[in-house]
């Protein structure tokens, strides 16, 4: 049927009974509201506190003398990583729009035999733990020379990206009428035109929610990122952070918390200013429209 | 769909010459002869199924032959165009054997195990609680919502340190009885706005009159739940198993950095995933390693096989 949404149906009359039960549904609502930023208070709070205050405080407690000293300690650290990352995610993003793109067309409109096959086999890679091709994935990097190198993380992230970004843009486009892509072969469009004229101008909702996802998805990652880059100066930030918790700088939680919420910064604007689109392809992954 | 869609008028017509009979031209969609978009559309997917088929299915099986050799990283590769594969000993299943007379493979295995149960029932009770506590036409539902998935447009390594230092303070992490569940609860946490979205979006997927129906006949609003809308979304409930079992099954960022496996308590909460990087990485034993990784992908496989083929398979019937 149609992509889900959250969409809300049209609100009821309300505010006829403000029974107990109501106060109780917002009471919960707001209680579970707290849980789920409890982290994000602690980690925000231990960030603005200097180094004696962290040992010595609670860690509930807001900082006294709220200092940026632990931002400039993590950004000294970590700013080389956050550049990497942004040089890895960007071309990654795009590159796997432009093939999800292309794939989820062809894929919906210009069925082959055998493509429904050829799908559900793309869809498999999706799924599978990544630990089962680590190893040859490594091998290979190191036998075609870009292993600990963005480029190389680039290439990997591209195609084990084709499976969900090929899935998002052909979940959309199935839903385009068949007849405005036979109205461009009448015109005598073909396959590119088709794309170029019709089937690209409308996809903009589908390249925004890819787009967000991917970037998510590829500045969030830490598995391949870990394995195949081991050079400080390459690796992303999700790297780098892990390796302040184990380095010299294990035991300065406060840097540690800075550290966090610098790596977490692009993804949370991102969140915040985009949530609609971030839903559609969380809700893309469960595969059925 | 079968009969009234064409116009069968004209064939069904007595005919006025021998000339409408030509015109019966039968329907046979997809049966066209390859045209040259065709033939581009193809060419077009080819560099994908080509990537997808090395990387993924080349892969696997490469990884399936490590894990039946005695490969240690080093020694004499086979090498055929850019893909070197170990040329080493075939030892047959003994990488398998030596796992399962493992003790901290074992442990994996059973930690992992708990970890998934208490995970999956965490994620689909709370986000199945939150979801109907925001399908009460709630004001402000957005907001709520959105704080409810915040976590998930974080990366486990940044929830995994904030979580780390909390439950160090709490003293969670240094006890072993207490390391998985602070791990667990910051799964769950993580995890629950992905069910709760599901669940929403299921919950408006069902019609309001059948409510109301319910409504009039006299149920209460929890039976209405019980009886009419959880049955309804019990597939959906099954997705949600899937996609996060799945994930458990593979957990590997969120441990790593929150308590890296708890070597010195006894490896509490160590997790396949590390014992393979550490066998991989570490130990240089990768032949070992490639078997953990074929186990894990044959726990994911067996539930996500049918579940991608009865999900394709209703798409194409619809």
């Amino acid at each position: 049927m149609s992509a889900p949404t959250l969409a809300r149906p049209a609100p009821a009359v309300d505010g006829e009974r403000v029974s107990g039960l109501r106060i109780l549904l917002y009471a919960l609502l707001v209680f579970f509201a707290i849980l789920f930023l409890v982290p994000l208070y602690v980690g925000l709070t231990t960030s603005f506190k200097g180094t004696a205050e962290v040992a010595n405080s609670n860690i509930w407690a807001p900082p006294t003398a709220p200092t940026l000293e632990n931002y400039q300690l993590a950004w000294d650290v970590l700013h080389t990583s956050f550049l990497n990352s942004i040089y890895l995610s960007i071309p990654a993003v795009l590159i796997s729009a432009i093939l999800g793109s292309l794939n989820g067309y062809v894929l919906s409109k210009w069925q082959f035999r055998g493509s429904n096959l050829i799908f559900a086999l793309i869809l498999f890679g999706m799924f599978i733990p990544y630990q089962a091709i680590l190893i040859p994935l490594v091998q290979f990097l190191q036998t075609v020379n870009i292993y600990g190198s963005i480029p190389g993380l680039i290439l990997v992230h591209v195609i084990y990206g084709i499976p969900i970004t090929t899935l998002i843009f052909r979940n959309y486009y199935i839903d385009v009428p068949t007849e405005l892509i036979e109205s461009g072969t009448i015109d005598g469009a073909g396959f590119f035109g088709i794309y170029r004229y019709i089937v690209f101008p409308i996809s903009v909702p589908a390249f925004v929610v890819v787009l967000i996802w991917q970037f998510t998805a590829v500045w969030n990652e830490f598995l391949f990122a870990v394995s195949i880059t081991s050079d400080p100066t390459v690796q992303p930030i999700t790297v780098a952070l892990a390796g302040l918790g184990s380095s010299t700088a294990g035991t300065n939680f406060g840097m540690q918390m800075a550290g966090s919420l610098l790596t977490a910064l692009p993804t949370l604007l991102v969140y915040i200013f985009l949530s609609r689109y971030f839903i559609r392809g969380l809700l893309a992954g469960s595969v059925k429209g | 769909m079968s009969s009234n869609i064409v116009t069968p008028q004209a064939a069904t017509q007595p005919a006025a010459g021998a000339e409408p009979a030509a015109r019966v031209i039968p329907a046979r969609p997809g049966r066209r002869p390859v045209s040259r978009d065709r033939l581009t559309a193809i060419l077009m997917i080819l560099p994908s199924i080509l990537a997808v088929a090395l990387f993924v299915y080349g892969f696997i099986a490469w990884n399936g032959w490590a894990s039946l050799t005695n490969w240690r990283g080093l020694g004499t590769m086979n090498q055929v165009g850019p893909i070197r594969f170990p040329a080493a000993d075939f030892s047959s299943f003994d990488n398998y054997a030596r796992l399962f007379q493992t003790d901290r493979f074992l442990t994996d295995l059973k930690n992992n195990g708990i970890f998934t149960v208490v995970f999956l029932l965490g994620c689909v009770g709370l986000g199945m609680g939150l979801a109907i506590l925001l399908d009460q036409k709630v004001k402000a539902e957005g907001f709520f919502r959105n704080v409810y998935l915040l976590p998930m447009a974080l990366s486990f390594v940044v929830t995994g340190t904030i979580w780390r230092w909390v439950f160090l303070q709490l003293g969670w992490v240094t006890n072993p009885q207490l390391a998985l569940p602070a791990l667990i609860l910051a799964a769950i946490w993580q995890e629950s706005g992905f069910t709760m979205a599901m669940f929403l979006a299921a919950l408006r997927g069902i019609p309001d009159d059948l409510r109301e129906a319910a409504r009039v006949d006299g149920a209460s609003e929890v039976a209405i739940y019980r009886r009419v809308v959880l049955p309804l979304i019990n597939p959906v409930i099954l997705s949600a198993l899937i996609i996060l079992g799945h994930l458990s099954l593979k957990i590997f960022d969120l441990v790593y950095v929150m308590t890296s496996g708890s070597p010195a308590l006894g490896y509490v909460t160590d997790m396949p995933s590390l014992y393979l990087f550490e066998l991989a990485f570490g130990d240089n034993l990768f032949a070992r390693a490639a078997a953990v990784a074929m186990i894990m992908l044959v726990f994911v496989a067996i539930i996500i096989i049918p579940y991608l083929w009865t999900n394709l398979r209703s798409e194409v019937a619809r």
